[in-house]
């Protein structure tokens, strides 16, 4: 099972997950195992693996589940999934049955947020779950059938694109076809043309992606990687999972080509835990690419190179969404962000150059040699040119993909999803910011409302607080734990939000919320601390309305404090010892 | 000197080295930058601690991370970047479970050094009291996690000859802990060991035997900076009629009755304070019940059963001003600890199992003239609103006395700093 002769770290977590998927879990002397194959010590293994979600340290059972939790789910009837599997299996969420033939876990959004509720059954999808479709499934596993013969296939859903000659990424495409290209040009060249094109990372952070192909072009280190990061963590987002399922060529092209301008030999797609169910179909065409000789050595350009690229899968860590854990994750580390003393670029992925983009942004690449710079740039706005694909979920009629081209109108926009009576729409997932009707006059742009992917629509009907506490439940739960704002500032303004929903919460409780965002919001040591208290304080600001009734002053005696429930306790001891079972 | 660049520290035009730490450059220049998680042969820096945010061409970034070069300008001590500092060393306290007068690198402790020199009181935010472990398997080292601050230093540094790590993260958010692996630490040497101790800002990592190397009130952070005042809040003056006097009312709910002793030591300046003040219900005056409202209520302890709480809610009705006093009141204290163990188990450990009570013992007293236990002990501000706190165990006579007449004088009374440490 271990593999033999060669002690690469980046091995471990493959290895760690081949023994999850045989054993169930990963026992103390597969730890001991492991820690001499790698020559770590025992607890440095044991630091990776309890790391991540997906790797158990107890029998997690034969089939696995994982409800999935996210907030869209919950708003479109969670709970009585989840009932109907407790009853129907006869545990609790988070136990094991007694036969360990089932787990049963939840577990943060798994990129179908358009199709809940949805589960996975041995990372096998499972979406519009009813409580019929349950049982079904219970019995189904019961009498011996598995579940990658009758899971379901995620659907696409894509509900919008612009018209024919506008789309960029949902048309037909020829495989191969941009890679023609290499033929007759050069790396310098062909970083100028995405220089041109102002395409910028679209995983949210929206980095000039010629402008970072260039700084690993002219960093002379002999090895260097291309990373796609394919870990769509962010809490409503499925776009990614929607063109790895639609067009995984054009990422696998994208690839090629950015390894031929940076000059890297060796790619890696970061698949997130979640969608290890489109591994295979990956695998398949970057086997095809082998065939033809579009991967491998001496690919024919210009420049003839070497370049290969491998699947490695993540095991459930929003964090790794994040490039430097990314990298860290993949060389079979704990996924904690690095300091921004050096970037990837000059000292990333086992400390060479390296370029992490994000699988959107890759697959345009190819799109816009094919369609021509001067096309391209004539879609979108200036900032932006071309088109994004946004993934919509939540409280309206057409939830899924729009590519829409950039500069559309917000209004327009929600009438394109159908939002009715459109309340909160949490724009580019919970790390994003909370808009309401004061916006939406606005333009979805890079001047004006740039977006990363992920849009969830709440209407007047659902509850502000609860939402929000569900994003901070999320955070909490994402924490790497490194530094103290982002660990400890999230478990605190969590207790707030709980303050808030008891009804309990004052006047001071809101500017403390305030005032020790400030504090997470400037002190993190990453993106994730940076961001987590945004959607908070949007909300609290857009929707003075929902959060007025919290503005009290603090009363002499606190009513979060409740006398009956401090002892109950003791009271049921008492009760416990003087009853006579005689 | 060619590799000189200048840049600027708060306005201050200065030279250095190109490439050089921001917290070495500072320091050579007369600005101390606080840092825990900082340590010279560590390279990548951690930058875990996040108190050394700093300014940098005003965007919020780490001092240790950062590498000067030329033109760049620096803010350190804004009023923002101190109350920054000091509100992750607050949240730090609020995140463990600190209990100084019971810690063995208590004097000797980098964290309790910067919460004193910032005048750190009391903290913000609530706090977390999460169950964490104390490990006393390693062969030589006790890892204390209650005083752990992640802060990484360890397991970075410790490693054995073959270069595998001791120590480790395990676990992520909010649960993540240090953890040694017991195989690995016995390949260490005596010295290593030691080594692993001292470079602990905090006294999370320990030597078995020989932790309390140095005695008590001969350490390191006790004569600095001697000269540091923190001042209080001015507060809306008391008016009192001729022949008036404030009248105070005190009481010991769950605590050891030290803080009312501590008391007591105003000494001679008692008959000071008797010609302004008079008690009404105290322990001092054996007054049980109030006869008048009072304008200031000094709590010792927390709530622990409730009695204590009725207490306390009647205090809060009948004084103007609340103030706790002591850590007992503020964060629970000593009695908190019990916030680890069930209240079953507390229990069954006092009256049926502990090593006193008798073989067979079956009773554990219960009657409706007995306080019910609570289920926590709780921090009074937890309870009822508080107006004050005066920190220590106990807190120092004169700085009691210091902050109650500031109160009721409506004065601005400084303290020094040797009057409100505690270790």
């Amino acid at each position: 099972m271990l593999i033999k002769n060669k002690v690469d770290r980046s091995q471990l977590m493959s290895v760690l997950w081949e023994i999850q998927r045989k054993k169930r879990h990963i026992a103390h002397d597969d730890i001991t195992k492991i820690a001499k194959e790698f020559e770590l010590s025992r607890m440095e293994v044991e630091g990776v693996l309890t790391f991540y979600h997906f790797f158990h340290r107890k029998d997690c059972g034969k089939y696995t589940i994982y409800i999935n939790n996210s907030i869209t789910s919950k708003h479109a009837g969670m709970s009585s999934i989840k009932k109907t599997f407790e009853q129907e299996i006869g545990i609790p969420v988070g136990k094991l049955s007694f036969d360990n033939m089932f787990g049963l876990y939840e577990t943060a959004c798994i990129g179908l947020s358009d199709q809940e509720p949805a589960c996975l059954i041995n990372f096998k999808p499972f979406t519009n779950l009813t409580p019929e479709k349950v049982k079904d499934i219970i019995s189904r596993i019961r009498n011996g059938e598995k579940p990658k013969d009758f899971c379901d296939k995620p659907k696409s859903n894509i509900q919008y694109t612009p018209s024919k000659d506008r789309t960029v990424f949902f048309k037909p495409y020829r495989d191969f076809s941009s890679l023609t290209f290499l033929k007759n040009n050069t790396p310098e060249h062909l970083i100028k043309l995405v220089k041109k094109s102002k395409l910028a990372g679209r995983g949210g952070a929206f980095f000039p992606t010629g402008l970072k192909w260039q700084f690993a072009r002219q960093n002379e280190a002999e090895i260097k990687y291309i990373i796609c990061n394919a870990d769509e963590g962010e809490p409503g987002t499925f776009k990614d999972r929607v063109l790895l399922q639609e067009h995984p060529e054009l990422l696998i092209e994208g690839m090629i080509l950015a390894a031929y301008a940076v000059g890297a030999s060796e790619g890696i797609i970061y698949l997130r835990g979640e969608y290890r169910y489109l591994k295979k179909e990956i695998e398949k065409v970057i086997a095809s690419y082998r065939k033809y000789n579009f991967l491998g050595s001496n690919i024919a350009a210009k420049n003839p190179f070497d370049f290969d690229i491998y699947v490695h899968l993540g095991a459930g860590a929003y964090v790794c969404g994040e490039e430097t854990a990314l990298i860290h994750s993949i060389e079979g580390k704990r996924g904690e962000p690095s300091t921004k003393v050096v970037f990837p670029v000059e000292k990333g992925y086992k400390d060479k150059p390296t370029v992490v983009n994000n699988v959107e942004t890759l697959c345009a690449v190819p799109r816009i040699l094919e369609m021509g710079i001067d096309k391209w740039l004539s879609l979108g706005t200036e900032k932006t040119p071309g088109t994004k694909i946004l993934s919509v979920s939540g409280d309206c009629k057409n939830e899924g993909i729009y590519e829409i081209e950039w500069g559309m109108n917000f209004r327009e926009f929600l009438e394109l999803v159908g939002a009715k009576n459109p309340k909160m729409i949490q724009w580019s997932g919970p790390s994003g910011n909370a808009l309401s009707k004061v916006d939406f006059d606005r333009n979805i742009c890079g001047e004006d409302l740039i977006c990363g992917g992920s849009v969830m629509i709440f209407d007047g009907s659902r509850d502000i607080p609860t939402i929000l506490k569900h994003f901070s439940d999320f955070f909490v739960d994402e924490s790497c734990g490194i530094c103290v704002p982002c660990r400890t500032g999230n478990f605190l303004l969590n207790k707030k939000i709980d303050k808030m929903i008891t009804g309990v919460a004052t006047k001071r409780d809101m500017m403390d919320i305030k005032e020790w965002s400030k504090i997470i919001k400037t002190t993190s040591r990453c993106g994730l601390g940076q961001m987590s208290s945004n959607s908070l304080n949007d909300a609290i600001e857009k929707f003075p309305e929902v959060f007025e009734k919290y503005m009290a002053d603090e009363s002499a005696c606190k009513t979060s404090f409740s006398l009956e429930k401090a002892t109950a306790e003791y009271d049921q001891i008492i009760n416990e010892i003087t009853s006579d079972y005689e | 000197m060619s590799n000189l660049i200048s840049l600027t520290i708060d306005g201050k035009k200065i030279q250095a080295e190109k490439g050089k730490n921001l917290v070495d450059v500072a320091k050579e220049n007369g600005v101390e930058i606080p840092t825990l998680c900082y340590f010279k042969s560590i390279n990548p820096t951690l930058g875990t601690c996040r108190i050394c945010t700093v300014k940098l061409n005003g965007k919020h970034t780490t001092g240790c991370t950062t590498h000067v070069a030329e033109g760049m300008n620096i803010e350190i001590n804004t009023p923002e970047l101190l109350d920054n500092r000091k509100a992750i060393i607050e949240m730090l306290y609020a995140e463990g479970n600190h209990f100084c007068p019971t810690c063995e690198k208590s004097g000797n402790c980098e964290m309790q050094s910067h919460a004193y020199n910032m005048g750190l009181t009391v903290t913000r935010y609530p706090h977390a009291f999460r169950q964490k472990s104390v490990d006393f398997t390693p062969n030589r080292m006790i890892m204390e996690s209650n005083r752990c601050i992640l802060c990484k230093r360890c397991v970075e540094e410790i490693k054995t000859k073959d270069g595998k790590s001791v120590f480790s993260f395990v676990k992520r958010g909010i649960n993540t802990q240090v953890q040694i692996d017991y195989k690995e630490e016995r390949k260490l040497s005596d010295n290593d060991v030691l080594h692993a101790m001292n470079i602990c800002p905090v006294g999370a990592i320990l030597v078995k035997g020989i932790a309390n190397e140095k005695p008590f009130g001969e350490r390191k952070y006790d004569f600095l900076n001697q000269n540091v005042h923190t001042s209080l809040n001015n507060t809306n003056k008391i008016e009192l009629k001729d022949d008036e006097k404030f009248i105070v009312a005190t009481t010991s709910l769950a605590g050891c009755f030290g803080c009312h002793m501590s008391l007591l030591d105003i000494d001679t300046e008692l008959l000071d304070m008797l010609e302004i003040i008079e008690f009404n219900k105290s322990p001092l005056t054996d007054i049980k019940d109030f006869s008048k409202q009072c304008h200031v209520g000094l709590i010792e302890g927390g709530c622990a059963n409730d009695e204590n709480v009725h207490v306390l809610k009647k205090f809060r009705e009948k004084c103007d001003i609340l103030i706790s006093f002591g850590e007992c009141a503020i964060m629970g204290g000593i009695p908190a600890m019990r916030n680890f163990v069930s209240l079953q188990a507390c229990l069954e450990e006092a009256y049926l199992n502990g090593p006193t009570s008798e073989l067979g013992a079956d009773i554990i007293p219960s009657h409706e003239d007995i306080p019910k236990l609570l289920d926590n002990v709780y921090p009074c501000n937890e309870v009822v609103k508080i107006d004050y706190y005066i920190p220590g165990c106990p807190p120092n006579a004169h700085h009691i006395w210091k902050v109650v007449k500031s109160i009721l004088l409506g004065e601005k009374i400084p303290i020094a700093h040797e009057e409100f440490k505690y270790d």
